[in-house]
């Protein structure tokens, strides 16, 4: 990294820090002693949501984990040889390698003169000719239809119909969207309403995935806490769910549940009772059900399966099927794929009005489209090489391959975590992610509050700097008061994920001896 | 309950319905409050427009006899589906990056693997597939700013201030959210904007409830900014909103003019008195074809006016991969750059930028601002292409002018740049008229009747907005010569027959 960039990065850096930790910047004073004009912009003057907008999962702990990597290239001497940055849910940045069909028929779409190249299989070949029939031009770099490219779309709904074991799904209900996120934001945008106590409330499970809270803020909506239960492996327990919802009700207008399924950053994957259960209280509250899925394949644990939402609800009959609302999102970058990069997604929409189908439709025209090569790879996602295909083999040596060593992770994380006294860690039922319970000895809460930090803040930056590991402490994702927790990827290679289990077990048993 | 008093008076009480009708209205109960900005958006006169071609197209299918055997869309300003192909040194090399084994063949020329190989190295993993950073891939910034100085004769480029981003309408939107406030409350904020202005920069303002304050251009004087019409059109927002920005769009859409730098350096300092921050959309400033027009960016013209104008002016730049010679629409690419922002504003915009921009589009972008040079193998080819692809607008706008200007009731200033022609049509009054009674905007009318008779699918231009009592028509020039003489053939003959049909 030159020094140029290394410089774009350290004042990237600072500027997620809050504005009174670094310091505001003196006002200018020109040659002759005059204050130099006022700003039009300042942050007085700024849309106030905007302040409020804030993303822990790269926030100022990645931030120092950067600045770190610097220093080590420059031949500072650390503790550590490399910072390990298992902050972020991207697999390829530690080193999972991408589906080779998935890449092949990508290339071919994006110089087609490859076709005519007789090292591509014919399976990606045909389906490259396929995908760039349905692009205007027969290029990936013209603009799809706002919803998205519709034999696209059809695709999508026959993987839903096959997964959901021929529960009919139509390509008019799908959206593909840039990246899951893309679609929850929307959808979000799109309910959130109201002034006062009418203001739209949002329900979100705690501990959460910082998405949400950062886009409920810049929307101006009410989050709605309700807390999963630690004791019982991160379940959803009804009865919080209703006590969440009438304390709301005191000062806002719920209107939306949100669910992650398997869940991010606490890796359970709810039963389908649970599922029912949280159904039928959407339906009795009345709440637009949002159905975070894109780990529905990340699942590990014996006796857990994936249960969709949409499944599930049209299994318990049409009282329900007919009635509850649910927006179902799923993404190219989790699951065997990691294609984080490519920002490919979509959201199907079950039950919508048609009036309100018909805003929404309005409003992702207002984003022009979805970057094509991302709906091009989630064609390829969910219409993946078939038996008897040139390519079938070793897509399937492939995807087992990564789903098995993620299994492995899955297993070796909670199994040396557990050996740790004063750490406590729920199975890693499915998702990429551990997020275990912490004791932090009460100096060392001290010494955080003093600082100023959040105490697992604290601990996660301790750890960073004297062993190069870089995860996200709890209090980025919410969790009860009083508790501590850090979220850590499953993500790096086996033998890189035993060396950094290792050296957390050793990092808080120091920790807590030094602070006892 | 309403359904139920519904049906209660009818003398056929059907179970079902009332059954379907509460089903109904419990659906619509929880929906039906959504979001008054979302609401505001206006729907498109396309739609309409957009129906009938989907229908004709599937009766076409169906075999149905009509003049015409396919449908011409010249509507928007997306080159590769008119015709325009991509450039080859671009595709190479995002198909090297998308499957790395092609490097290590010499199938693909050296300065390509080279590039690949570079914008690799700056991905996690060296994959494609990893998250870039929010703000974008800081080497990548470093080069683009480097090219931004070099394009503004050495005028710097502050990386900090550079963001890249899924697309000019996504900056937009994210600047514009930053601007609106409810620190003016009661009043909105007001964002001006020109008239003819096109659509998404409206609905990306109107969806975040802000208000639009339009200024007129002058049709008579090539579409000219006037000064004298930003001083009216601000004063005309007193009292109805508090306006805070004003956006530019140069070369324009859907007027193709370009303007003078005497044209911008008014806008400057008009935007300097008025405390006005400048939001300059300059998305089409590769597409420039007059002779005597130049595209100069509103940041040098600020910088060569020196201060106080030069470190005080709050301006965004926004641009794409959109258009020029990329013509890359579908990759979803672009950057804004702030100038004199406040860095504390600044830094915000890095929050919200939390939804990355996808890698490919951002190496898309490294790609444009960093194109082949003399020396390079790929340069012959690349400047070749550009030089023919650029001959090719020229001379797509000069017929566009020729057909158009020869026919009696159409009529159309000189298009200097940009994408888009935008004539005048003179309709009589009884097209208007015929226009009212089928419940139709009057230039929506003509372009209905023009896609019933020819197959070309163009969009009026009250979709833009207009001077009341004018209409007009846009369609797109950058498209393969073979589309734009069918187009312009279609359109003439029809225009003849149409003004004598409604005479």
């Amino acid at each position: 990294m030159n020094h140029g960039t290394a410089l774009l990065w350290k004042r990237r850096a600072l500027s997620s820090l809050s504005a009174t930790r670094r310091g505001l910047p003196k006002e200018k004073m020109t040659e002759n002693g005059m204050m130099s004009r006022a700003k039009v912009l300042t942050i007085d003057t700024i849309n106030p949501t905007v302040k409020k907008v804030e993303y822990a999962v790269r926030g100022p702990i990645v931030q120092r984990a950067v600045e770190l990597e610097r220093e080590l290239s420059q031949g500072m001497k650390k503790p550590f040889a490399e910072v390990i940055k298992a902050n972020i849910g991207d697999a390829h940045a530690m080193g999972q390698q991408p589906i080779t069909f998935f890449r092949q028929v990508l290339a071919l779409c994006s110089y087609p003169e490859l076709l005519s190249d007789s090292t591509f299989p014919e399976d990606a070949k045909s389906r490259a000719c396929r995908i760039l029939q349905s692009c205007g031009g027969r290029s990936m770099g013209a603009y799809s239809a706002s919803q998205g490219i519709h034999s696209v779309r059809e695709d999508v709904a026959r993987y839903i119909e096959r997964r959901d074991g021929g529960v009919p799904c139509d390509p008019d209900d799908i959206y593909l969207t840039t990246g899951a996120s893309d679609g929850i934001v929307t959808m979000l945008k799109l309910l959130v309403c109201g002034e006062g106590a009418s203001r739209t409330g949002v329900m979100i499970s705690i501990p959460q995935y910082p998405l949400y809270s950062a886009a409920l803020a810049e929307l101006g909506a009410v989050q709605i806490n309700y807390y999963l239960n630690e004791e019982k492996c991160w379940s959803l327990d009804i009865p919080e769910l209703q006590r969440a919802l009438d304390e709301a009700r005191q000062y806002c207008n719920p209107r939306a549940l949100c669910i992650i399924n398997p869940g991010n950053p606490t890796g359970q994957v709810q039963s389908r009772k649970c599922i029912e259960d949280v159904i039928r209280f959407a339906a009795k509250e009345r709440l637009f059900l949002m159905a975070d899925e894109v780990y529905q394949d990340n699942v590990y644990a014996d006796g857990c399966q994936f249960h969709s939402f949409k499944k599930v609800l049209f299994e318990m009959g049409p009282e329900y099927s007919d009635t509850v609302e649910l927006a179902s999102f799923h993404s190219t970058s989790k699951c065997y794929m990691g294609e984080c990069g490519f920002r490919g997604g979509y959201m199907e929409i079950i039950n919508m009005d048609d009036e309100v189908k018909d805003q929404l439709i309005k409003l992702v025209s207002v984003r022009l489209c979805s970057p094509v090569p991302g709906q091009a790879l989630m064609d390829l996602v969910v219409n993946p090489p078939q038996p008897g295909e040139p390519s079938y083999d070793n897509f399937i040596k492939e995807r087992t391959a990564t789903l098995s060593a993620l299994a492995e992770k899955a297993k070796l994380t909670e199994q040396i975590l557990n050996t740790v006294e004063g750490i406590s860690c729920n199975p890693v039922q499915g998702a990429m992610y551990s997020f275990p319970r912490i004791t932090i000895p009460e100096k060392a809460v001290k010494e955080a509050t003093e600082n100023g930090q959040e105490p697992d803040m604290f601990y996660c930056m301790k750890m960073l700097e004297e062993t190069g590991i870089c995860l996200v402490p709890g209090s980025g994702f919410g969790q009860k008061d009083g508790t501590y927790h850090f979220r850590m990827t499953i993500l790096p290679p086996p033998d890189k994920l035993k060396i950094l289990l290792d050296k957390v077990k050793e990092f808080h048993q120091r920790f807590t001896q030094q602070y006892s | 309950s309403n359904v139920l008093s519904q049906y209660s008076s009818s003398s056929i009480f059907n179970e079902k319905q009332m059954f379907d009708g509460l089903i109904r209205e419990a659906k619509m109960s929880v929906l039906q409050e959504i979001s008054q900005n979302v609401r505001n958006i206006k729907q498109l006169e396309y739609a309409a427009l957009a129906r009938r071609a989907t229908q004709i197209q599937k009766e076409l299918s169906q075999g149905v006899r009509k003049p015409y055997k396919e449908l011409t869309d010249v509507c928007w300003g997306d080159p590769h589906s008119l015709g325009v192909k991509p450039l080859t040194f671009v595709r190479q090399v995002l198909a090297a990056c998308v499957y790395p084994e092609l490097m290590s063949s010499h199938k693909l020329p050296l300065d390509v693997r080279q590039r690949a190989q570079w914008l690799l190295g700056k991905c996690e993993g060296g994959s494609i597939g990893s998250y870039p950073a929010s703000a974008g891939i800081p080497e990548i910034i470093q080069r683009m700013s480097k090219s931004i100085a070099r394009r503004d004769g050495g005028v710097p480029c502050n990386p900090e201030n550079v963001f890249i981003s899924p697309g000019s309408q996504w900056s937009l939107t994210v600047t514009s959210l930053l601007l609106t406030s409810c620190v003016y409350a009661p009043l909105r904020t007001g964002i001006l904007i020109p008239v003819p202005c096109h659509v998404t920069t409206i609905t990306s303002i109107t969806s975040l409830g802000a208000a639009v304050v339009p200024y007129f251009l002058s049709e008579e004087h090539g579409w000219a900014l006037q000064v004298e019409e930003l001083q009216r059109a601000l004063e005309s927002a007193k009292g109805g909103c508090n306006p805070i920005a004003l956006y530019v769009i140069n070369p324009g859409n859907p007027a193709g003019y370009v303007q003078s730098r005497k044209s911008i350096q008014e806008v400057i300092r008009f935007a300097s008195e008025k405390r006005l921050v400048l939001l300059a959309d300059e998305v089409y400033q590769d597409c420039v074809y007059g002779k005597n027009s130049e595209f100069v960016s509103y940041k040098k013209v600020l910088a060569e006016m020196g201060p106080p104008f030069s470190d005080t002016v709050e301006l965004a730049s926004f641009h794409s991969v959109s258009k020029g010679f990329m013509g890359e629409c579908g990759l979803r690419g672009g950057y804004v750059e702030l100038v004199n922002l406040d860095p504390n504003v600044v830094n915000y915009i890095s929050n919200l930028n939390y939804d990355t921009t996808s890698v490919l589009a951002q190496f898309a972008l490294d790609l444009m601002m960093n194109p082949p040079r003399p020396g390079d193998p790929s340069y012959p080819l690349y400047n070749q292409v550009r030089n023919a692809v650029n001959n090719m607008l020229v001379q797509n706008v000069k017929m566009a002018h020729e057909v158009v200007n020869s026919l009696p009731g159409l009529s159309c200033q000189p298009v200097e740049g940009g994408a888009f022609v935008f004539p005048r049509v003179f309709l009589p009054p009884r097209a208007i008229q015929k226009a009212k009674e089928e419940g139709m905007q009057p230039d929506t009318f003509y372009c209905m009747r023009l896609l019933e008779e020819t197959g070309v699918l163009i969009t009026p231009g009250c979709e833009y907005r207009q001077k009341e009592g004018t209409y007009h028509i846009r369609f797109c020039i950058m498209a393969s010569q073979d589309t734009i003489n069918k187009a312009l053939k279609h359109l003439a003959t029809f225009h003849t027959k149409f003004m004598k049909d409604f005479s």
